[in-house]
């Protein structure tokens, strides 16, 4: 995935001159991640530029190159090193178009590698993607494939609004068949796509989750569910169609991802499709989510990020036939 | 050799990494601030003599209406007219001469307290009024008049000016970006990490931090330790000056000496300007409760205004003719003023989603369909149409 995205970078580059980028160690190294390895060798300092290490800086440098035309592309180092980048992205990049009355749009990419499962410690492991859904003016964007990494930072750069583009570190090494000279076309941005087909629930994920979604659907054919996968790609906006659709299919829906549970996206989510999808349900929609807890050290974080066991007791939750005592509250309440 | 030395630019200094940086002058400001209009009735034997007559002219007319401007829009605070109004009464002078040296195709990025250099940039009044009127958040076209909105968060518009400036100087295009902030600004984290970038990227930007005395309630004394805003630089390897910011020659002088660096060298320039805030911090404060009111009858002496006639009537330069005339002008403008506020705006509660995004998300098409769908409600009852 990080060879795709450094592809789309390089492709940006050389498409539109007015695109820049810049953060820290984007230079020289190419990134923590070597997402922009060999940027600045073929397009120079001016058009890939090692930034001080000031997260607010850099995002506020990187709008006022926005408002005079320029398209930049950011990358903060790690999710948990945005966070002081935050006022400059809910203040000035989620609302320049609005405060203006759209004269001034901010065609801004910022690349946040993001989530757990790579053993880093603390501030290395975050998922933070719910701050900025909940931010409105920005488009919130996780690719799951290599094919989409390419595809939608694409479509990140050439939005002319500004886009929080969440790269999943732990999907950086997927091997996966990808062909760099003719990457695939892949679905726009903001439509969900099914992943995998199944008749008997749907597993609602973005981003690392994905993946595991796609182990426990298969782990789950054991157990005769025939489950479908649903990566919706982009969290705003947010694809109520496709995704009711899949949950009207299949009467069930499961809803995971790694970041905490409590007012997280995946509470949204349950909340869109009960309110859409009511008569279509045969079981609450289930969440299985990370705790509510600080990022946990590595050597416990696999207790932490939803694997395949949890998605597969949710799962079988799903069955939901009433209690004999008829208290829906204990079904709830299983693990 | 201490880092004073250095600052001073009295002996060489060889980095140890990087590439050749150049020698950006001295980086402190000179212990007294620039003043130029004397406070005696000879003008201080004329150092403001290298200006010409008709700037000073200029600049006294542009400090009449600007005080006019501060009064009327205090007043529509208080009628209602406003939802608040953050006076520069005492600071015109920071505001429109500084704005006033901008060439048509710099940039001035505002904070909220600067009206008046809006109005110097040749924004109308009432799109200036708008974000304290309460209708929308901006009223005018920045790209029309190279103005970014009014900021509100402190500080926060310094980066922006940064990557501006960056981005017109990567284009070939030799403009500069004038940033306005307050003393309070200076101990916001996005103030340092500007200046920080400014000086790295070299970028074309001139901070200018009007030091009116407090932020809000907190004096200066409590915001910041060092010897002056201006010493702040130094640590940045920019220049910084210090400028009496109540002298409306000094401030064209030094913001244009700063402004004409930054274009020539590519280079930023940190100036303090210290003032004095008259009025309280908006029409919602209470300045009895930090400030004694002898503290701003002191000031009174001291007013722009004050200095700049004193000045031009020492020089010769000032008539009663010349005085009326620009009282009548700044009248104009308070009755343009008035009239313009006369009657309430009503502004479009469905452009509440019409510039969320380029393209509106279908939750926001949903939404905006409801919203459309009470107000055919309420038109229904009230017997009136929407649009």
């Amino acid at each position: 995935m990080a060879q795709a995205l450094n592809r789309a970078l390089r492709d940006a580059l050389r498409a539109d001159p007015s695109v820049h980028l810049l953060g820290e160690d984007v230079g020289a190294l190419g990134g923590v991640f070597r997402v922009t390895d060999g940027l600045t060798a073929e397009f120079g300092e001016d058009r890939c530029t090692d930034t001080p290490l000031a997260e607010a800086g850099i995002v506020g440098t990187a709008v006022g190159m926005a408002m005079y035309g320029l398209r930049p592309v950011v990358e903060l180092q790690f999710d948990a090193f945005a966070y002081p980048a935050f006022e400059q992205l809910a203040s000035h990049v989620a609302k320049m178009r609005n405060r203006t009355a759209g004269r001034l749009p901010l065609p801004l990419t910022v690349r946040i590698p993001y989530g757990g499962g790579i053993g880093g410690v603390e501030h290395h492991g975050d998922s933070s993607e719910a701050y900025y859904v909940h931010t409105p003016g920005l488009h919130v964007m996780a690719p799951a494939t290599v094919e989409d990494a390419y595809g939608m930072l694409r479509a990140a750069i050439a939005s002319d609004d500004p886009v929080v583009f969440l790269e999943p570190k732990r999907l950086y090494w997927s091997k996966a068949e990808w062909d760099p000279e003719a990457p695939a076309a892949t679905a726009p941005p903001g439509r969900a796509v099914l992943r995998r087909e199944g008749r008997s629930a749907v597993l609602i994920a973005y981003g690392p989750s994905v993946p595991v979604c796609l182990e426990a659907a298969e782990a789950a054919r054991a157990d005769g569910w025939d489950l479908a996968v649903l990566d919706l790609r982009s969290l705003v906006p947010f694809d109520d169609e496709t995704v009711c659709a899949a949950v009207r299919r299949t009467g069930r829906a499961v809803v995971v991802h790694e970041s905490s549970g409590f007012a997280g996206v995946g509470a949204e989510i349950a909340a869109r499709v009960t309110e859409r999808c009511f008569h279509h349900l045969e079981a609450p929609v289930l969440r299985v989510a990370g705790f509510d807890i600080p990022y946990p050290p590595p050597m416990l974080e696999r207790h932490h990020l939803p694997g395949v066991d949890r998605i597969l007791d949710a799962v079988a939750r799903l069955q939901w036939e009433s209690s004999p005592s008829g208290d829906p509250d204990e079904g709830a309440g299983r693990r | 050799m201490t880092l004073l030395d250095r600052a001073q630019g009295s002996a060489p200094w060889t980095p140890q990494s990087t590439g050749p940086r150049t020698e950006p002058g001295p980086l402190l400001p000179d212990a007294a601030p620039v003043r130029l209009l004397g406070e005696d009735a000879a003008g201080s034997a004329g150092t403001a003599a290298g200006l010409a007559p008709e700037l000073l002219r200029t600049l006294h007319r542009r400090l009449v209406t600007g005080r006019r401007f501060n009064e009327q829009a205090t007043a529509l605070a208080k009628q209602g007219r406003l939802a608040v109004y953050p006076s520069s009464t005492g600071q015109e002078a920071c505001q429109i001469a500084a704005a006033g040296v901008l060439q048509p195709t710099d940039w001035l990025f505002p904070s909220y307290r600067d009206s008046l250099a809006a109005v110097a940039r040749g924004i109308d009044p009432v799109e200036v009024l708008t974000l304290l009127r309460g209708d929308a958040h901006s009223g005018w076209d920045p790209r029309r008049n190279r103005t970014a909105p009014l900021a509100t968060p402190l500080a926060t518009q310094a980066p922006h000016a940064v990557g501006l400036a960056r981005a017109a100087a990567l284009r070939g295009e030799r403009l500069v970006a004038l940033v306005l902030m307050g003393d309070g600004a200076t101990s916001e984290g996005d103030f340092h990490e500007a200046l920080n970038f400014a000086a790295v990227l070299r970028a074309p930007v001139v901070f200018l931090v009007q030091n009116n005395g407090y932020a809000i309630s907190v004096p200066l004394a409590k915001q910041s330790a060092a010897p002056s805003l201006a010493h702040k630089a130094v640590g940045y390897g920019l220049p910084g000056r210090l400028v009496d910011g109540n002298d409306a020659a000094a401030v064209h002088q030094v913001v244009g000496e700063a402004v004409e660096y930054a274009r020539d060298t590519g280079g930023p320039v940190l100036v303090e300007a210290i003032t004095y805030r008259v009025d309280p911090h908006t029409n919602a404060d209470d300045p009895r409760r930090y400030r004694s009111p002898e503290e701003a009858a002191a000031w009174r002496d001291h007013d722009p205004l004050v200095l700049m006639e004193r000045h031009l009537r020492a020089a010769g330069l000032l008539d009663e003719e010349q005085r009326s005339a620009a009282a009548a002008e700044a009248e104009a403008l308070a009755e343009r003023m008035r009239a313009a506020f006369r009657t309430d705006p009503r502004p479009d509660p469905l452009d509440l989603f019409a510039h969320v995004y380029a393209e509106p998300t279908p939750q926001l098409r949903e939404q905006e369909a409801l919203l459309r769908a009470e107000l055919a409600a309420e038109a229904e009852s009230s017997g009136e149409e929407h649009r």
